[in-house]
């Protein structure tokens, strides 16, 4: 078992390693690494943005830079975090706490050299999960029948929309909208068109990238335009020496880091706690546990190391799911899937059996990848540092036409960027009403699959809803569900009876 | 408040990382207004999503919806549209509810509408690389669509602008027009595809 695992993974860095993927997940990486460090552009709308260039790709190339982006990004977000104090990405908010008193103590590269450091061993560690774990998982879901499936999918839309952030209403309301979202256009079983209007266009559904542009590029400049704060640059000027850790801080960095990967992988192995939650957990862990928990706060170097090891193991042990069961965690994920079928390749547990190398190419190329990672961003930190200076007001018109001219070469079509321009002012009505648009694409990219398998399950079953309590698995995901929901309701009660206002949230800016 | 406080996702806002400080009941002097304005906002998330329901609904059962063995496929979206109508109803009613929060979702409880030009003119810039990138080419397509979204911005010069339009037009027109391939021609007159 271990074995077979070991040789495909050495089969797996051979395809890595060939010249053509080499450079795609440099570009990936690099690509990532640059829009996690600028303030108001985000991995998905940069995966969106570089999908049509995919489409002239082999799959394996395609999603070997898309996953490049995804990690590339996280190691840019925390640069963000600790020198600027701007949480620009969610999971790395938290390393502000403590990151940003150490910038400002002179000690940010120190901080920067430990991030690297703690970012390699939590996706070394996420990796190696992943390549344990889903050969498992995939021998469980291949016994899967569609109802479990069915099950599985709706346990994984739950968790994704329930446990993220905001109220957990609104957070199922987003994704049976993208469950919506994903109907339109012609039924596969019947041939009828769906809430297509009579427009030809929309008979192929609505296009993914129009809609991940439109949601998380178009609305999300809307939101940030003329409210970004200008970038306080006062601490930015980061030597390669300064980021050499001394003996003592790796000292003190060594027990946090390990218990921060190994939150992040717990964290990931629970469907719907993301990275954010993870980096949160473990920041919370490390203070408690903590001799002199008052320092936090003040540049205590696990308060930096422990939250990023986790978002780094947790963001690696996202892609178990994904690609052994074909569920996607978040929205990247979820795009990452969108990218496979647009290949036309089935997301699922026969993903492995069927295209091993795009499997464990991948997972050799999260190897190579943070390697590349930890080696360029020593120099090429003080690059992204002046990338910085380049303000908000030229950047996001720049933006606006990279998104326009992405959405139209994915189809050579007009009609789809004006489609984007209208999902963005709806996503961001959306957004001032309070609402999170994330959930909207696992809903979407998992709509069809949902809908057959549903289709299938009552086939089977001719018509008896019973069938889903009725099979043991997916008794057992309806029953996760159910606990899910009671979860929610019973802790809303309990703060109900209290009757204490929730304390403001975090404040991160100084 | 973080200062992308209305960045929907981009923030962490919404996890609380210190436990409350202790029991402090909600009499702040800010708390009512601040409750009407949350309450109306979450009528009008409520009803939107329920007046979606009710869309979805409607139309989704002019298909034919089959029965459960031999589902339709005017079923499905039925079945999301009526849980949408109930989610909505839901969410309009939970800040009714007993010892509902204000705000949880880090939001202000009012809508901030100041920039209203700002979105318009982003809202404008496809349309106009739509409507010159289909009559005129990449070139005209590109120079518009840069303008009008760099104009709303508070400290935009036009100058500023115009500058920026013509440098964005050409690496763009070099990079996916020359390196990219992207079929859409420069230079081009005409109404139409």
């Amino acid at each position: 078992m271990i074995g077979t695992a070991l040789g495909d993974l050495w089969t797996g860095f051979g395809v890595a390693l060939q010249p053509v993927h080499l450079w795609w997940c440099f570009v990936g990486v690099v690509v990532g690494n640059m829009v996690g460090v600028l303030p108001g552009m985000g991995p998905l709308a940069t995966i969106s943005i570089l999908l049509p260039l995919t489409f002239g790709m082999k799959p394996v190339a395609a999603v070997l830079m898309i996953a490049g982006v995804m990690y590339g990004a996280q190691y840019g977000g925390a640069i963000c975090s600790i020198l600027l104090n701007l949480p620009c990405h969610p999971p790395h908010a938290v390393t502000c706490l403590d990151g940003f008193p150490m910038t400002q103590q002179g000690r940010g590269g120190v901080a920067l050299g430990l991030t690297v450091l703690s970012s390699f061993v939590g996706a070394s560690w996420g990796i190696t999960l992943m390549v344990f774990l889903s050969p498992l998982l995939v021998r469980a879901a291949l016994q899967f029948g569609p109802a479990d499936i069915c099950a599985l999918m709706l346990l994984g839309l739950l968790a994704g929309s329930t446990l993220a952030r905001g109220s957990p209403l609104k957070g199922v309301a987003m994704t049976v909208l993208g469950l919506f979202l994903g109907s339109i256009g012609t039924d596969i079983e019947t041939g009828t068109d769906r809430f297509t209007f009579g427009l030809t266009q929309l008979g192929d559904g609505v296009e993914l990238i129009a809609l991940a542009l439109g949601l998380f590029g178009i609305a999300q400049f809307m939101a940030s335009v003329n409210r970004l704060a200008p970038v306080n640059h006062r601490y930015t000027r980061i030597g390669i020496r300064d980021m050499r850790p001394g003996l003592d801080d790796l000292k003190q960095a060594f027990l946090p880091m390990w218990r921060g990967t190994i939150i992040g992988s717990l964290c990931s192995l629970i469907p719907g706690t993301g990275p954010t939650i993870a980096s949160f957990v473990s920041y919370a862990a490390e203070k408690k546990i903590a001799k002199h928990p008052e320092k936090f706060g003040t540049g205590v170097i696990a308060g930096v190391v422990s939250p990023e090891a986790s978002t780094h193991s947790s963001v690696q042990g996202d892609f178990i799911p994904t690609m052994s069961l074909g569920i996607p965690g978040d929205p990247v994920m979820a795009l990452l899937l969108g990218a496979l079928m647009i290949q036309g390749i089935q997301p699922g547990p026969q993903l492995i059996s069927e295209h091993p190398d795009i499997f464990w190419g991948l997972v050799a190329s999260f190897w190579i990848g943070n390697i590349m990672l930890v080696v360029l961003n020593v120099p090429l930190i003080g690059v992204w540092v002046k990338l910085l200076a380049i303000p908000y007001r030229f950047l996001y018109p720049s933006a606006m036409f990279f998104v326009c001219i992405a959405i139209y070469a994915a189809n050579n079509d007009f009609f789809q960027v004006g489609e984007a321009a209208l999902i963005g002012a709806f996503g961001y009505v959306l957004l001032l009403l309070g609402f999170h648009p994330a959930p909207i694409l696992l809903g979407f990219v998992l709509g069809p699959r949902l809908e057959e398998n549903f289709r299938r399950a009552m086939v089977v079953s001719r018509g008896d809803i019973a069938i889903f309590v009725e099979r043991p698995i997916s008794a057992v995901f309806i029953a996760l569900c159910a606990l899910l929901i009671l979860s929610q309701i019973y802790f809303r009660l309990r703060a109900a009876n209290r009757a204490i206002a929730v304390p403001p949230p975090p404040s991160f800016s100084t | 408040m973080s200062r992308l406080s209305h960045g929907g996702g981009r923030t962490a806002i919404g996890l609380v990382v210190e436990p409350p400080a202790g029991r402090r009941p909600v009499i702040d002097r800010g708390a009512d207004r601040k409750r009407d304005g949350m309450r109306r906002r979450e009528l009008l998330a409520g009803g939107l999503m329920a007046a979606a329901g009710i869309g979805i609904t409607m139309k989704g059962s002019a298909y034919r919806l089959g029965t459960l063995s031999h589902m339709g496929p005017g079923f499905f979206p039925t079945v999301l549209g009526a849980i949408l109508i109930v989610l909505g109803l839901a969410i309009a009613a939970a800040p009714y509810a007993p010892g509902a929060v204000a705000a949880e979702d880090g939001h202000d409880a009012a809508p901030d509408l100041s920039q209203w030009r700002a979105w318009l003119c982003i809202l404008l810039s496809p349309v106009l690389f739509i409507v010159f990138g289909r009559s005129f080419g990449m070139i005209p397509g590109a120079f518009a669509c840069v303008l009008i979204a760099a104009l709303g911005d508070r400290d935009a010069t036009l100058r500023g602008c115009l500058i920026l339009a013509a440098v964005v037009t050409i690496f763009g027109a070099a990079l996916f027009s020359w390196i990219l391939q992207v079929p859409m021609p420069l230079l081009t007159w005409g109404i139409g595809a």
